[in-house]
């Protein structure tokens, strides 16, 4: 008897475990999924991969930083603080950098987008230096116990993953019913098609923009919440990471972020869990090169036959 | 005479390195060069080859490949593994440094076999990422690795730590997983790197001005209209692939054993980006382009000091700008612009 109840506990135990990591894979997950949205929307419509996504991240996550600690301003204002700011800068990258890059080559326009990638984190060194800063995060350290404390869900997990459900809601209510939405769908499929129906091809595409950024700087001050280290290059690893889920998921689709980001983050908890803390990133890497030669198009993605 | 543009183009990159060497040569003699920069001179052969060799996969066959220094990791490692458990039996150095680098070539030639046969399939922005990731799978693979030395040979382990090899007493651990390898040998000479910088343009310009190397710039242009015509697309992809990864190898060996200890994480993505710099500053598909823009970009930070804290950001503002006015079609109509408004003037 007493052994049966010690063999349910010890089960009972690593049940617990597997669903602590699985629920703080899900938490990863929504974070990479919020980036991926940037990634996949930006993809979608200019046909580029954003490099400097990531750094956008980054500032963000600064911007939120100063705003709490040095200026003592209130969570709330802060991240809008952030998101105002990361809107801002990326709008002003698409202008700068890539609209005089709409008809070159992708390799031109990646190029820049890598260019524009190390533009932005040597500035952050040069401006708030390489020491790493500790963020505090903005919901506070707490958590809500289940299972008679077996199973703590900290607020950050919480937050996360609600913010990344709000946030997928009313991504895909904006593309599919709003007039912006539908332009933007529009310019995705064929951009002079579009412009000649009168859609402003370069006005959607710098909304694309503001709404990818503003993503990435909510992204951003979740991802420190989270993982409280913020240094000038704290946004590029998961930017690659979340564009691997985009991939994943199926680059241009909106639910192809959110089931890669969420599979990516669980098969990162996982893998750091029950194989190896170091390789963790090997594997989530091979995760990509294995689904591009399976599924060229990622999971949910249309593959389109190249015309001659 | 009546010489190509190719010949011509070829004997004056070889020219132009001869000279720099020569007057390299000549300022070490007359001591005109500081210490810090004469160390640099066999890491700058180094990067020449690596721009070099990535010029072959960028500018020739036009595919984006941002995981370079990951080869040339596996150059370094495996070289100077070769290396150090060749001492006693190829007591020669220079000749020691050569099989390293023989060593360093096959091995990054064999992992650029594998990884280039799956992700050469993709194209574009797709085989950018791919490669970024096969980069960090290189990077942290090499961190998780110990190889160790006894009388029995050489032992190998993974994911554990350097006492797991069950060296013998007197066995010698060489790579010490995140700690790399110590105690390198200083093998690698400015002449040796001069030599190895030849032998790679040596190797490219004929690789490009051959069929093989037509065939591999038509891929470039246009990949529909080649393959129609009947050129193999893998074949001659892999070609320039593997090559420009054996190349790259046997930089990696070289710059390993210019210093005392080398780590996996220096081979990362931002060496990648530095080398990518070095092309594109240089000109995509330009080969002396490249070999200048390494050496001038390796050799400005050391005469500048100061400007070490902004060259990352100076770099990157440079490669956008020259990407926006080489690809800009209203920056591309400045020259004929200008051309047209002089020739108007003269006639007037």
């Amino acid at each position: 008897m007493l052994a049966a109840l010690l063999r349910f506990n010890f089960l009972g135990g690593l049940y617990m475990s597997f669903l602590s990591h699985l629920i703080s894979g899900v938490s990863l997950g929504s974070i990479y999924a919020i980036i991926a949205l940037g990634y996949t929307m930006v993809y979608g419509i200019a046909k580029m991969l954003n490099f400097a996504h990531g750094d956008v991240i980054m500032v963000g996550a600064y911007v939120c930083f100063f705003a709490v600690s040095r200026y003592d301003m209130p969570v709330i204002p802060s991240v809008l603080l952030a998101v105002a700011a990361c809107t801002a800068l990326g709008v002003f990258i698409e202008r700068l950098a890539y609209k005089p890059l709409r008809s070159a080559p992708s390799l031109a326009v990646l190029i820049t987008a890598i260019g524009m990638s190390y533009f932005l984190q040597n500035s952050a060194q040069l401006l708030w230096t390489s020491n790493p800063k500790v963020f505090s995060s903005v919901v506070g350290n707490g958590s809500v116990k289940f299972f008679d404390g077996r199973l703590s869900i900290s607020y950050n997990v919480i937050v996360t993953v609600l913010a990344c459900i709000i946030i997928m809601s009313v991504l895909t209510w904006f593309t599919g019913r709003t007039k912006m939405g539908k332009a933007m769908r529009a310019c995705s499929e064929d951009k002079d098609a579009a412009q000649l129906m009168g859609i402003n091809v370069n006005a959607t595409i710098s909304m694309t923009f503001a709404i990818g950024s503003a993503l990435a700087a909510v992204a951003g001050v979740l991802l420190c919440s989270v993982y409280p280290t913020l240094m000038p290059t704290t946004g590029s690893m998961p930017g690659i990471k979340a564009f691997t889920a985009a991939v994943f998921g199926g680059i241009g689709s909106i639910p192809g972020a959110l089931l890669g980001g969420t599979l990516l983050g669980v098969i990162e908890i996982f893998a750091k869990a029950y194989i190896s803390t170091q390789l963790s990133d090997a594997i989530v890497f091979l995760v990509l090169i294995i689904v591009l030669l399976v599924k060229p198009a990622g999971l949910l993605g249309k593959q389109v036959q190249e015309k001659v | 005479m009546n010489l190509q543009k190719s010949t011509l183009n070829a004997v004056f990159t070889y020219t132009l390195v001869v000279v720099a060497f020569v007057v390299a040569q000549g300022l070490i003699k007359s001591g005109n060069i500081s210490s810090t920069l004469r160390g640099q001179l066999a890491p700058i052969c180094a990067y020449i080859v690596m721009a070099v060799s990535l010029n072959l996969t960028v500018g020739i066959l036009g595919e984006l490949s941002l995981g370079h220094a990951g080869f040339m990791s596996v150059g370094a490692f495996s070289g100077v593994v070769a290396c150090v458990s060749l001492a006693n039996v190829i007591p020669l150095e220079p000749l020691r440094l050569v099989v390293g680098m023989l060593v360093g070539a096959s091995c990054a030639s064999a992992v650029g076999f594998f990884i280039g046969i799956p992700v050469l399939r993709l194209g574009g922005d797709y085989l950018a990422i791919v490669t970024l990731a096969c980069g960090e799978i290189i990077k942290n693979l090499v961190t998780c690795m110990y190889v160790g030395m006894d009388s029995h040979g050489l032992h190998f382990s993974f994911l554990t730590s350097a006492s797991a090899l069950q060296l013998e007493k007197g066995g010698k651990v060489i790579i010490n997983g995140p700690m790399g390898i110590a105690g390198i040998p200083k093998l690698s000479t400015f002449t040796m790197g001069f030599m190895l910088v030849m032998f790679t343009l040596f190797i490219v310009m004929n690789l490009v001005n051959s069929r093989a190397g037509r065939a591999i710039m038509a891929l470039r242009d246009n990949r529909i209209a080649a393959e129609s015509v009947g050129i193999p697309v893998t074949k001659y992809k892999l070609m320039a692939f593997v090559t420009s990864a054996a190349l790259a190898g046997a930089a990696g060996a070289l710059y390993a054993m210019n210093f005392s200890t080398v780590v996996a994480t220096k081979f990362n993505f931002n060496t990648s980006i530095l080398i990518l710099v070095y092309v594109v500053l240089g000109g995509l598909g330009n080969i002396w382009g490249s070999v200048v823009a390494a050496a001038v970009l390796t050799v400005l930070p050391e005469m500048l000091r100061g400007f070490n804290d902004y060259r990352m950001l100076v770099y990157a503002v440079v490669l956008i700008i020259v990407m926006i006015v080489t690809n800009n079609a209203r920056f591309k109509a400045i020259p004929t612009r200008l051309k047209k408004r002089l020739r108007g003037a003269s006639n007037v």
